[in-house]
């Protein structure tokens, strides 16, 4: 008993500094990815098929800023304001979605393999995608046909919203949602969902096949302006809103229960982080397809690094998702030029070995 | 630039391709520093005929190439795989219903001639935003659609003439076909298989390219009950009763042999069984629906019925 314990203020002051530390490695790691995000974004829009120099491409994005029409002449004009910077800010949007929605589902679902496609938002998308793939021609002859842009991604949002909504109604009972049943009914109505859609190619030809392949591997191919408008303010809340969450998950992390009698409106976060990724993913997907491993590594890239604490989690996966997101494209649209690869196939080839380094690196076993 | 290329060396076009991406690579891990790559798009020549072809859709490319102007081709897509050549000498812009807009776009093209169906469609929006000219081309598998193709190719690529004699000696091919096909007395029923999959037969049903030639041939496709290319049952097949069956040649693996497909349960009860009558034959000549196809059908006629002896065609020969 000559060993003294450690006095109870002294590990207070060490658990303060251990706060304070981890505080500024985080504000660090949030200055230091956003600015490699922006230098990444630098070089998406200096880089593609097309070989640009990098003092015409800043020219011309200097021009359209001032607003000089005199230099806002010739194809690379084009390419540089309707190709590339749409379809870059497409990646920055769709890639932080993505993976702050994964970290959203991971922190709400408290388990480890949550992912945005857990509140049924991609089964559902998926579905009403394949069936306006499919079925499209035939149903859809009159109107909507011509619109053949828009009648894929709203039938793919609308499809991710209405199975969102019922697999919320189905596990609400007496206004408390229990994310068990959703993780449950989600499984049951995803299975259903993949039945439909293998119906579907069962009786689709062969190019309505290739169409489905294909958007299944997800491409920021055909982002336009147009289409960015439509997709930033459906996005766009999930990642202003997001700061009123982490609170909330951190809180969620010690068990249901405990988080309500720290006074945490469990159910208005439960509500309001479904409805944000309903809306966030189902855009993302109506835009992009199917664009995997984003939203389950990138956060867990992050946690990994900094710890769980959402506050920066959620930042940081924004960040780390639209980068992952944005590099995977300028490989997708270079590696096979003047054919692009579907995006889909590059995050996993760059994301997958890079996270099972991580995870080999790491000297004690991960428990969520 | 691209003519001397196609002289000098047969797979040409890739090479800089991805010399340029290595470029391209190296550059970005840079950062963005002050070299400028290989200064383009100044000033893109545009001629009144074009001769910077990008031609997404095989039986475009096929057209081209039979007209004798792959000189002005630039680039291909994935399923120009006849004549071969084509792949090996052009750019591939990818599988037609994939393009990518900037990748299209980055070969300078005067023309883009695009297939029914080709896409995506906003790669197509933007491709028409950019200005190039932009051709589309019908699509039918029938002998009117493959002289109507073969016409607005030769009319878009401003070789109206030429076009128009090779659609009339196409159809005259067509003709002859079916002077051919009136002098069959009984028809024999053809069972197209796509795949034999783990035993599984993938047919060609109604409407699908395989029913078109097998029409053309002067024979009766027994899946006319299922709709395009569909899985089928092994009961269904034998109630189905081919004559025939006939496959596609593959070049690169095991083609099944006639003692393998006829020993297997659901084959070995059809009439085609007795003689081991199954017919191999080259999958883009049997369905490309191109300039070649009057002589496919003829020689799948020929297959079809043997002792009918029948003859080549007569108008095939001319030049």
């Amino acid at each position: 008993m000559t060993l003294a314990a450690p006095s109870p203020t002294m590990a207070a002051t060490s658990l303060t500094t251990l706060i304070a530390s981890r505080r500024r490695s985080g504000l660090l790691a949030v200055a230091g990815l956003t600015l490699a995000c922006l230098l990444l974004t630098v070089v998406a829009i200096g880089q593609g098929a097309i070989a640009i120099a990098p003092g015409r491409v800043a020219e011309i994005l200097m021009a359209r800023l001032t607003g000089d029409t005199s230099l806002l002449d010739g194809r690379d004009v084009l390419v540089v304001l309707n190709i590339r910077l749409p379809r870059v800010l497409l990646g920055l949007l769709v890639g932080a979605a993505l993976a702050v929605s994964g970290a959203l589902m991971q922190g709400l679902f408290r388990n480890p393999l949550a992912d945005p496609g857990l509140v049924g938002v991609s089964s559902g998308a998926g579905l009403a995608a394949a069936t306006t793939i499919v079925l499209g021609d035939r149903f859809l002859a009159g109107t909507m046909m011509k619109l053949p842009f828009a009648a894929l991604p709203i039938g793919a949002f609308c499809g991710g919203l209405i199975t969102t909504l019922a697999l919320y109604l189905i596990s609400t009972r007496g206004g408390r949602t229990s994310v068990a049943t959703m993780l449950l009914a989600g499984v049951a109505l995803g299975a259903m969902a993949g039945a439909l859609t293998g119906l579907l190619s069962f009786i689709s030809d062969d190019r309505q096949l290739r169409d489905l392949t294909f958007w299944s591997l997800g491409s920021l191919g055909g982002a336009s302006w147009t289409k960015l408008s439509v997709v930033a303010p459906i996005v766009l809340p999930l990642l202003l809103l997001m700061p009123l969450l982490a609170r909330g998950l951190n809180g969620l992390m010690l068990g249901e229960a405990e988080a309500y009698h720290l006074g945490i409106p469990v159910q208005r976060i439960k509500a309001l982080a479904i409805l944000l990724v309903a809306l966030a993913v189902g855009a993302s997907v109506a835009s992009a397809g199917m664009v995997g491993f984003v939203g389950i590594v990138v956060p867990h890239l992050i946690r990994l690094s900094v710890g769980p604490d959402h506050r920066l989690l959620l930042p940081l996966s924004a960040l780390g998702g639209a980068m992952l997101l944005v590099g995977a494209d300028i490989v997708a649209r270079l590696i096979v030029v003047p054919a692009e690869l579907p995006i889909g196939i590059v995050t996993a080839t760059i994301g997958a070995p890079f996270f099972l380094w991580l995870l080999l690196r790491r000297t004690n076993l991960i428990d969520v | 630039m691209s003519g001397s290329r196609i002289t000098t060396a047969h797979r040409g076009l890739r090479q800089p391709n991805r010399r340029e991406l290595m470029t391209a690579l190296a550059y970005s891990a840079l950062g963005l520093g002050g070299l400028a790559l290989s200064p383009v798009l100044s000033g893109a020549a545009l001629a009144q005929t074009p001769d910077r072809i990008v031609a997404a859709g095989g039986v475009i490319t096929e057209v081209i190439y039979a007209l004798g102007l792959q000189d002005r081709v630039v680039g291909v897509d994935s399923t120009s795989q006849f004549p071969p050549e084509a792949l090996k000498q052009k750019a591939n812009v990818g599988y037609v219903r994939a393009l990518s807009a900037e990748g299209v776009l980055s070969l300078k093209p005067s023309l883009i001639m695009l297939i029914d169906g080709a896409g995506p469609p906003d790669a197509v929006s933007l491709l028409t935003e950019s200005g190039v000219k932009i051709a589309r081309i019908s699509d039918g598998p029938t002998p009117e659609g493959v002289t109507a193709k073969i016409a607005a190719i030769g009319a878009a690529i401003g070789a109206a003439a030429p076009a128009e004699r090779l659609a009339a000696q196409t159809k005259a091919r067509f003709d002859e076909l079916a002077t051919l096909r009136s002098g069959i007395a009984r028809k024999k029923r053809i069972l197209f298989l796509l795949s034999l999959q783990n035993g599984r037969a993938l047919v060609g049903g109604r409407n699908s390219s395989a029913d078109g030639i097998i029409t053309l041939a002067g024979g009766i496709n027994v899946a006319d009950a299922i709709e395009g290319y569909k899985p089928i049952t092994d009961e269904a097949i034998a109630a189905a009763a081919p004559d025939m069956v006939l496959m596609m040649r593959n070049s690169s693996a095991h083609n099944i042999t006639p003692d393998e497909l006829f020993a297997m349960p659901a084959f070995s009860q059809t009439p085609a069984a007795a003689g081991k009558r199954l017919v191999h034959m080259d999958g883009l000549y049997l369905l490309g629906f191109g300039p070649r196809t009057p002589m496919a059908a003829r020689d799948l006629m020929a297959a079809i019925y043997p002792e009918a002896a029948i003859p080549p065609l007569k108008t095939a020969a001319a030049p």
